[in-house]
């Protein structure tokens, strides 16, 4: 492993944007473009509401980010211990959203796999959830 | 985020600027709804141009005052989409009910 860093906070949308920031610094010793930089923000965005909004249900928890470079990859994963996914193919479906009355837009799983290389989830009903996201930084 | 009403075209101008995130979403769409209510507004043209950061949280606000503006009989459009925002608002398909204009004033002139 070349590199690697881990953040916990506490379940606040108002930490959402101090994660983004976070992991992009992080992620800036790969030499990225301002277009990657700005898809692994958007990804990341999107994982860390779904912990807060979905894995905690807006209550009191931590969330968990751990990022690691190899070579030229960035791999970052985003943690909770809330109260899972019941079915994670319906949940990955686009535009399927358990909250419409929030507006939101069930787009969440489709940004991170198109602005990411890879994404995978493992989570279960009451054990919390785990998204892993990777992105190769091309050199320019 | 500022707005303005330009009332000839019944529409209301929202410059966003900063992030558009979950966190923010909330107290935007309350600021907007009254102004559009308060404006007997129709339409709604968000200017993205200064906007630093967008997810799909932003697609979610944009979604929910098409319906509105549509209840209204109005339209919403879209200006000064930077190329990144662009890959996002495409992948969510919103361009299918929402315009797209270079700016505002080209915006106002499709309305």
């Amino acid at each position: 492993m070349d590199n690697s860093m881990k953040l916990e906070f506490l379940s606040k949308s108002s930490n959402e944007g101090f994660a983004r920031v976070a992991v992009a610094a992080f992620a800036s010793q790969l030499d990225p473009t301002l277009e990657d930089l700005s898809d692994i923000k958007t990804a990341l965005s999107e994982a860390v509401t779904n912990a807060i909004i979905h894995g905690y249900e807006n209550t009191k928890g931590i969330v968990t980010i751990s990022c690691q470079i190899n070579n030229d990859t960035l791999t970052v994963t985003v943690s909770d211990s809330g109260r899972g996914i019941e079915n994670l193919e319906q949940a990955m479906e686009p535009l399927y959203t358990s909250h419409p009355e929030m507006e939101r837009s069930g787009m969440g799983f489709t940004v991170m796999e198109t602005f990411m290389d890879s994404v995978s989830v493992r989570s279960a009903p009451g054990e919390g959830t785990d998204v892993t996201m990777s992105k190769t930084i091309k050199g320019r | 985020m500022e707005m303005r009403y330009e009332t000839a075209k019944r529409a209301l101008v929202v410059s966003l600027s900063h992030d558009l995130d979950h966190h923010g979403a909330a107290s935007l769409r309350e600021k907007i709804d009254y102004e559009f209510r308060r404006r007997r507004a129709r339409n709604i043209i968000f200017d993205l141009s200064a906007l630093k950061f967008m997810d799909s949280s932003g697609i979610g606000l944009i979604m929910g005052r098409y319906r509105l503006s549509v209840a209204a009989g109005g339209k919403v459009f879209l200006s000064g989409v930077s190329p990144q925002l662009d890959r996002l608002i495409s992948i969510s398909g919103i361009y299918k009910i929402v315009g797209w204009a270079k700016s505002i004033s080209e915006a106002l002139q499709c309305l």
